[in-house]
């Protein structure tokens, strides 16, 4: 098994020397880094620094006068309210809906992509190009083009008067998320099918050992962290979705696909309460530097390994 | 084992795993076309008329006209054309200016707490807009900059920032610090490093890094559609219209849809083979 640990194509990078000098050659190595570092810090955190503090306030834009501080009052009421909480339900189905079934097509995709036949990078070109199309021409597209009842696709071809959008709201969401985010997750386990050492696979199948044992006791394993970054790339880029809310189904029927983007938007933009968007805003902060924590690690562990390789 | 394996036995075996690849790559071609044909529909459908477009069952058949893509342009696209591409090569160049120096004080020539100043552009990534779209359109509102593309040029520049950040850095570790050292050596200044050394190993990777900011840039709807109106509204903006489905529009929808989503197309094929590590922040290669 150690043929697995070096390929012939990997370079060993030395690892990277730790800085030495005195202040001077501190700034000297600060300078290049300081325009980014400056304006990251004062366009992301500045704005979120203002959430805080607006969030304390009793602010809706309709209502003219005084915006009286109450504390942690915008905080209960959003927590007790039952919106934010189906918001956050509805958030977690559709964005484990449309990372899990766009990972498993994704894996049968690589899967085939991996395999040597003849026209391989145009099927490749073929299959990223849903990934590229602008999310909201997308989104409307399946709304209008596909699930439409009356001259829809989907119906145009299997008959039938079935108004998809209203049936199956989050089905018809996750179906036009899972359409643009299998290329992503295909891309990112082919990389990783690639990286697997042939000869080892050779040698097992040479030992007896069938495709399904190959993939079951040495593919999978191996992909396990790619398939891990696919799931956290995936839920990062994921748990933000609007355009496709936005335009499929505007939150609905009722709230049944309102997730807190689209919540902290109506709140924000619909109803005008500043002090209770700030608060959700917050909230959602904080969900996500606890997802975001878990995250890191899974993306340090990597970090470490491209260093060592 | 393998010297034990008579000859023709290897040779069956080569001869199955042809045919698998030839019916494994038949599955592969009818699965990416599979995947295309909303695509192609949506083109299909943009050189149609209305009454075609809406017929059902679907018309495979028809005149092809480019009426859809006048009725495009007359109803004035070419201003949120010409906003995209202002927010998303300006913020683009903004980005690589901002992103460079960064990755080399992070990776070729690392300031001491290198890892931490790295998490932290990360999480700039991971904080989701919706929570600071609120401040951000006060701020904006206060400062006057409401509907202006300049504040969308900021605004898609912090949103790539670290992902540029990231991604450069992959590209310089690539560089081999030998020949840096060796060249240092010899008395070459950083201005000679970076042009003869530096650059001619990093360049794709720099294409490749502004064509994917590039691609987030143009596709961005959410502050979009909350900071710009008719000034500065950029041409997912210019889709917002086509979202109730009153009246025969789907092959001006298709139209609209085809011509916005094309730079991204291109850009995306010409970066594809990029692609992967810039959505994965160079973790993948």
């Amino acid at each position: 098994m150690t043929t697995l640990a070096a390929r012939p194509d990997e370079r060993t990078q030395p690892p990277v020397r730790p800085p030495k000098g005195g202040a001077k050659d501190r700034w000297v190595r600060r300078a290049p880094l300081l325009p980014a570092l400056i304006f990251a810090l004062i366009v992301t955190q500045i704005p979120f620094l203002y959430t805080l503090y607006l969030s304390t306030l009793s602010w809706n834009a309709l209502r003219p006068g005084d915006r009286p501080f109450v504390g942690l009052d915008n905080y209960v009421t959003v927590l007790t309210d039952t919106r934010l909480r189906s918001a956050l339900l509805n958030t977690v189905l559709l964005t484990a809906g449309a990372v899990v079934f766009s990972m498993i097509l994704g894996l049968a995709l690589a899967l085939l992509l991996d395999r040597k036949f003849i026209g391989r990078s145009i099927v490749r070109t073929l299959l990223i190009t849903p990934f590229l199309v602008m999310p909201i021409a997308a989104a409307l597209l399946w709304k209008h083009a596909i699930f439409n009842p009356t001259y829809g696709l989907v119906n145009g071809i299997f008959g039938g008067s079935t108004d998809w959008v209203s049936s199956y709201p989050k089905g018809a969401v996750i179906a036009t998320l899972v359409w643009q985010w299998t290329p992503f997750m295909m891309l990112i386990l082919l990389a990783g099918l690639q990286s697997q050492s042939n000869d080892v696979i050779e040698a097992a199948r040479v030992d007896g050992a069938n495709a399904w044992q190959v993939f079951r006791r040495m593919t999978l394993p191996h992909l396990r962290q790619y398939l891990e970054l696919g799931a956290l790339l995936g839920s990062i880029y994921l748990v933000n979705t609007f355009d496709a809310i936005f335009s499929i189904t505007q939150g609905g029927p009722g709230t049944a696909t309102t997730n807190l983007p689209y919540e902290i938007y109506l709140t924000t933009f619909r109803k005008f309460e500043y002090g209770e968007a700030s608060a959700a805003g917050v909230i959602v902060v904080i969900l996500t530097i606890i997802a975001a924590t878990f995250a890191l690690r899974v993306i340090s562990s990597l970090f470490k390994m491209e260093d060592h390789r | 084992m393998r010297a034990r394996l008579s000859p023709p036995a290897a040779e069956n075996r080569m001869k199955n795993r042809h045919w698998n690849n030839t019916i494994w790559g038949t599955v592969a071609w009818i699965a990416g076309l599979v995947f295309v044909f909303p695509v192609i529909w949506m083109v299909l459908t943009s050189f149609k008329q209305e009454q075609d477009a809406a017929s059902n069952p679907p018309a495979w058949t028809f005149a092809p006209t480019l009426a859809q893509y006048g009725q495009v342009f007359d109803r004035n696209i070419t201003p949120f054309l010409l906003n995209s591409l202002m927010a998303s090569v300006f913020s683009t160049l903004l980005v690589v200016l901002l992103a460079t120096p960064a990755a080399y004080a992070l990776s070729l020539r690392p300031v001491a707490k290198w890892t931490d100043t790295l998490f932290f552009f990360i999480s700039t990534k991971m904080m989701p807009a919706v929570a600071a779209l609120l401040p951000i359109y006060l701020l904006v509102k206060h400062l006057g900059m409401l509907d202006n593309i300049w504040t969308m040029v900021v605004l898609y520049t912090s949103m790539n920032l670290p992902l540029a950040v990231w991604m450069m850095r992959s590209f310089l570790l690539e560089v081999p610090r030998e020949v840096l050292e060796a060249g240092e050596v010899d008395g070459a200044s950083l201005i000679t490093s970076i042009r003869k050394i530096i650059m001619p190993i990093v360049s794709p990777g720099l294409a490749a890094t502004a064509l994917i900011c590039f691609i987030f840039a143009w596709n961005e709807f959410f502050l979009a559609v909350n900071l710009t109106a008719t000034n500065a509204g950029t041409s997912p903006i210019f889709l917002v219209g086509f979202i109730s489905s009153e009246g025969l529009f789907l092959a001006r929808l298709c139209a609209a849809a085809t011509i916005v989503s094309l730079p991204v197309l291109i850009a995306g094929w010409v970066a594809q083979n990029k692609l992967v590590r810039g959505l994965s922040m160079g973790a993948v290669k």
